[in-house]
């Protein structure tokens, strides 16, 4: 039921054209061979279940299928940004932490919906 | 007809502004015809004509009456439908217009509601029913679970599911709007109003039939006029507008992220139980509106709560307001002689309608010491006696608890929570009661916000918005705002601020001006305490549907349940088909009182979706029947439906599964069997030419200077050295070395290649590849595009599939010029045509695809040409006997995403040199990958010729050991072979590859124990000769 904005499409679109693909930013080690079994190991089966912000790739399958990135908080549901392949976030766990202190300090941040500019 | 109608006021009495007298209606109730009105609810029907009995309780079986007037309703759920096929479960008759015709039954009760099996349990009684008693009676053996349940709902009702298919059918609307008010009562008619001037888009539901909410049971003014007027003006000034969409009789059911909103729109069920046609055509019974709203109005209005107390679940137990609301909008006056027991000032309107609708007010019980509201002091006017400091302790009734005949009322103390005075019976029969309000706060629920308790209200509100949720807003008494003037407040300041956010100036809105009054204040009390303790008083029902008692959840914190969440488990408070609209609060104060808290220290509440219960019809709307899931045809499905294929559903395609013939040898001409047909197209392959509709095989077409290199990461197997003109089997891994998809794939230039998939894992596939494409090689440059549907597939199986193909082709079929594992390009039956050399069936075999369009004229004149050959048509059950018998996996049948290459013997197709760590390669080695007790595919051959083993039947190495037994793999394909005249398997064995010759056991449910032997996988022509003809 979420609106999703896809940064490819550049537009806000149904939940229903998205799959999500399970945790963002997983990089297959370069060299698989030289990779000890623990680490390919970690890297297959190991996955991230935070309580607040997280990362994810979704695709957006019945629209431009193409794959991009959501950080979200598993709180909340809501969604803070979403941002292309190849992109770093600029949402995170930590960027979360200093935000709410500045905020108890008074400070206004200016931040968007989904990362796009309002 | 009135006559029998014995509660109903005489028109002259000017209440029942809903009902029409001029149209009388008749109805059926648990087979009895009663008389009604048009615009009656089945609840004021019945009440009209005093039926008390409405239903038996969940548990104990207790007669229960109406109590309330809305969406609230615990008791008054009944079975609609006067036929099979019209059966509506668990309506609410409070909310049920009368029709014509209309036909119910009370939903609990079993085998019927007056001679009542499970009443006796439940007279045998609470000693014998404590709270938990399910989970303490029927837990053990956990076997017998499911046999008790059977009969615990069958006896406990909750109605049940008609047996015909339902003749009605359903909508879905897809709406956006600026602004959706939920709620049509003051707060939302005046949030509305104030939208609307602004020009923006807004829609305005409410679930009764009629807008106007609390207004319609209102004697105050407004601007002048009656409530009840100004709200049919605002009605009518709203219809004028074009910028609002009005939907009465609908319920907002699910309030989901980015105000999104389910509205259940009840189109017709107002008018008969299926949904009678308008000019000739069928009308939907219901329509879902899926609304996505830019702001969110919530002005759902508050429940009002019944006070708990000895006997309160006897019929003639109501809540205050739904008396008000009985007399003014349908002129019943259910009894005679009230009284009333209150916490607060605005019950004293339910005891001034009573008094003049000619009832007799016999006493108000009122809570508090002082009362001494206005509205007080016009009960006082009227003469009616009230009783301070004191409250209805206990109804008691007659003796088969039909209806209450007395209250007992006595001078309490809230805080010790006890009897501080005589117990005075006061001779009524009706007993009305107001603890307060409880703001609908459902839908904010449903957003993930948890209501919040203020303590001057005495009720939880919604809590902060949440982020996904921006926009939405609560107003009037949802927000906890009661008196009209806050309320129409209330509305107009949310709508500015909501539009303000938009940049959007509201036009200045003229606030009506009403009539206010002073307003004592209430008092907090939930549990009224009785002369004895609770646990020994007569029974305190909290949840009416559920018959949770006060005693159960002061039993349920004294064995030491402290969460809120857990005591509404055990006991299951709330966990009915009204979700404990009116007890659930009551309950939760209840718990803070055994466990010395306050209600914001005991919790708070849940509410999920859906609001009320919604019928499956209108879930589904129009995604049923031939539309329920699309259905995908080849290009030559017309002639598969004309020559009698039977179909098999894979995925979304019809694939034929088998051509039953007309038996020739048999006079009745009765069809084959599906072995008959199965053995008949198995030897025409074998020994003629069969041909197979390929054509749902998934189709990737693969461009791109980077293609082959793409190709190389991709699957197991190497594809540097694939020359043009040349094609592969090729075999894909996830990355953890196990295999999720096998095909064909052909170089149909250097940049260009062709990639077949299973049927159906063709799109799961593309999205593969794509992932990693654009996730892990943006660099490398290549493109997919499905090409499935672009191209059909004709399979050309059998020893004289060569001279058949060469008299409609120019393509160079011979042997040694057009190779196995080669394409070529030519004219087939006049058409350009790719023609593959490659074999599921280990026969000689070509592929035929032609552009779809051209596809039929093609098959067909392959037949035209076929028959001197024999030329038979298989489907996908000979395709599968056929590749079995040459070992040919079915990727997702004879794996399941647990085997790798090398579990399957198929070695010879992974590129181990290949210079990139291809996706699985490096899994492949890690130690459990490495396993030599791993499952292995190995072929089974039974004992006993004839036997066919069952396809999942688990293999022991000893069957005379004790159960459980130690399973050490399964049958994963089996069929009879007509070709070796022998039933034979495929299955996955722990080290399989290394026990050939070795004797499996197959022990089966019915106590038969099948042996077999273990072999390869390949039973037919195992070099591979036949294909090469
Ligand atoms: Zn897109």
């Amino acid at each position: 039921m979420f609106h999703i904005y896809c940064p490819y499409c550049a537009e806000y679109r149904e939940e229903e054209e998205f799959h999500p693909k399970g945790q963002a930013h997983i990089a297959r080690p370069a060299d698989p061979t030289a990779t000890s079994d623990d680490t390919w190991g970690e890297y297959l089966f190991f996955r991230d279940n935070p309580r607040g912000v997280h990362h994810e790739l979704w695709v957006h399958a019945v629209g431009c299928r193409k794959f991009f990135n959501i950080t979200r908080d598993t709180r909340s549901y809501a969604i803070l940004e979403t941002y292309r392949m190849g992109d770093q976030p600029s949402v995170t766990a930590e960027s979360m932490i200093l935000a709410e202190r500045d905020a108890e300090c008074g400070v206004t941040s200016t931040a968007t919906m989904q990362g796009v500019p309002s | 007809m009135s006559s029998t109608q014995s509660f109903r006021l005489a028109s002259e009495s000017g209440v029942g502004s809903q009902i029409d007298c001029d149209k009388p209606l008749s109805f059926i109730f648990n087979g009895k015809s009663y008389p009604g009105y048009a615009g009656d609810t089945l609840a004021s029907a019945l009440l009209a004509n005093g039926v008390d009995v409405v239903n038996r309780s969940f548990k104990y079986s207790r007669p229960r009456g109406i109590v309330a007037a809305g969406a609230e309703e615990p008791n008054a759920i009944v079975q609609l439908g006067s036929s099979e096929a019209a059966q509506v479960p668990n309506v609410r008759a409070t909310q049920q217009t009368l029709f014509d015709g209309l036909t119910a039954r009370s939903t609990n009760g079993w085998p019927d509601a007056q001679r009542d099996m499970m009443g006796l349990i439940g007279k045998l009684g609470g000693p014998f029913m404590p709270v938990g008693f399910y989970y303490k009676t029927f837990k053990a053996p956990a076997s017998m679970w499911l046999t008790y349940e059977k009969y615990i709902r069958k006896a406990a009702g909750l109605g049940r599911a008609p047996t015909e298919s339902d003749p009605d059918i359903y909508d879905h609307m897809n709406r956006h709007c600026e602004v959706l008010v939920i709620g049509a009562g003051p707060a939302g008619l005046m949030a509305a109003l104030a939208a609307a001037s602004s020009g923006v888009r807004v829609i305005l539901c409410d679930e009764q039939p009629v807008f106007g909410g609390s207004l319609l049971d209102s004697a105050e003014t407004i601007d002048g006029m009656a409530a009840f007027d100004w709200a049919l003006d605002a009605v009518e000034r709203l219809a004028a507008l074009e910028n609002v969409t009005l939907l009465p009789r609908t319920t907002a059911n699910g309030y989901f992220d980015h105000n999104f909103v389910t509205l259940h729109e009840r189109r017709t069920e107002h008018l008969g139980d299926t949904a009678p046609t308008l000019d000739g055509r069928r009308q939907p019974r219901s329509r879902l509106h899926r609304i996505r709203a830019r702001h969110v109005v919530l002005a759902s209005g508050a429940h009002e709560r019944p006070l708990v107390y000895a006997g309160n679940d006897v019929p003639g137990n109501l809540v205050a307001g739904a008396l008000s609301t009985y007399i003014r909008r349908y002129a019943v006056r259910p009894g005679k002689r009230l009284v009333l027991s209150t916490t607060n000032d605005y019950a004293y309107r339910t005891a001034l309608d009573w008094q003049n609708a000619g009832g007799e007010v016999v006493a108000v019980a009122d809570a508090r010491a002082n009362p001494d509201g206005e509205l007080v002091e016009r009960a006082k006017a009227a003469g009616i006696r009230i009783i301070s400091g004191s409250a209805v302790v206990e109804a008691t009734s007659d003796r088969k608890g039909h209806r209450v005949n007395g209250a007992r009322v006595a001078a309490i103390d809230i805080e010790g929570f006890r009897v501080s005075g005589e117990v005075e019976l006061l001779n009524c029969d009706t007993v009305a009661t107001s603890g307060g309000y409880s703001p609908v706060v459902h839908l904010a629920a449903h957003t993930g916000v948890r209501p919040v308790w203020r303590d001057d209200i005495l009720g939880f509100v919604p809590g902060q918005t949440i982020a996904a949720f921006e926009g939405f807003g609560v107003v009037g008494a949802a927000a906890g705002v009661y008196a009209a003037a806050g309320v129409f407040e209330s509305a107009v300041t949310q709508v500015k601020r909501a539009l303000a956010s938009d940049g959007i100036d509201a036009e200045e809105v003229q606030i009506p001006i009403v009539e206010t009054f002073r307003e004592g204040a209430a008092v907090a009390m939930y549990q009224v305490p009785h002369d004895k303790p609770t646990m020994r008083a007569p029974k305190q029902f909290v949840d009416l549907q559920n018959d949770v008692t006060a005693a159960a959840i002061e039993l349920a914190t004294k064995e030491g349940f402290e969460s809120i969440e857990h005591v509404k488990r055990y006991t299951a408070m709330g966990f009915g088909t009204d979700q404990g609209k009116l007890g659930n609060i009551n309950g939760m104060a209840i718990t803070a009182r055994c466990l010395g808290q306050t209600i914001p220290q005991t919790g708070t509440t849940v509410f999920r979706p859906n609001y009320t219960p919604v019928n499956f019809g209108a879930i589904v709307g129009r995604h049923c029947r031939e539309l329920f899931d699309p259905e995908r045809y080849t290009a030559m499905h017309q002639w598969h439906v004309e020559h009698g294929a039977k179909f098999e559903d894979v995925g979304q395609w019809k694939r034929p599964w088998y051509y039953p013939q007309k038996r020739r040898e048999r006079a009745d001409g009765k069809l084959e069997s599906m072995h008959e047909a199965v053995v008949r197209e198995c030897r025409a392959v074998r020994e003629k030419v069969g041909v197979l509709d390929a054509s749902t095989l998934g189709k990737i077409d693969i461009q791109g200077p980077d293609a082959r290199e793409f190709l190389g990461r991709i699957y197991t197997n190497g594809w540097e050295k694939l020359a043009v003109g040349k094609a592969r089997y090729g075999l894909m891994c996830k990355d953890d070395g196990m295999v999720m998809d096998d095909g064909v794939t052909t170089c149909l230039a250097d940049n260009h290649f062709l990639m077949t998939t299973t049927t159906g894992g063709a799109a799961a596939i593309l999205e593969w590849l794509e992932l990693w494409h654009q996730t892990e090689w943006p660099e490398l440059e290549v493109y997919f595009t499905s090409v499935t549907d672009h191209w059909a597939t004709m399979t050309l199986t059998g020893p004289e599939a060569r001279n058949l193909l060469s008299e409609l082709t120019d393509i160079d079929l011979d042997r040694d010029s057009f190779k196995f594992m080669e394409w070529r390009e030519g004219i087939v039956a006049g058409v350009p045509a790719r023609v593959y050399r490659i074999s599921f069936t280990g026969e000689l075999s070509f592929e035929v695809n032609v552009q779809a369009n051209y596809a039929m004229q093609v098959w067909e004149a392959l037949f035209d040409h076929g028959e001197k050959y024999g030329l038979t048509p298989y489907g996908t059950e000979t395709m599968h006997v056929l590749r079995a018998e040459k070992g040919f996996i079915i990727v997702g049948q004879d794996t399941d995403g647990s085997m790798t290459p090398e579990d399957l013997g198929m070695h010879w197709c992974v590129g181990y040199n290949k210079p990139y760590s291809w996706i699985g390669k490096r899994a492949l080695t890690r130690s459990d990958t490495r396993r030599e007790d791993r499952k292995q595919l190995v072929g089974l051959k039974p004992l006993e010729a004839n036997v066919v083993l069952e396809e999942g039947a688990q293999i022991v190495l000893d069957p005379k050991q004790a159960i459980p037994m130690r399973m050490v793999g399964h049958v994963t394909s089996s069929y009879y072979s007509p070709t070796l005249e022998h039933g034979f398997a495929l299955a996955v064995v722990k080290g399989g590859h290394k026990r050939l010759g070795e004797k499996v056991y197959l022990p089966m449910p019915d106590g038969v124990t099948h042996v077999a032997e273990v072999v390869g996988s390949i039973f037919y022509d195992p070099k591979g000769q036949r294909q090469n003809i």
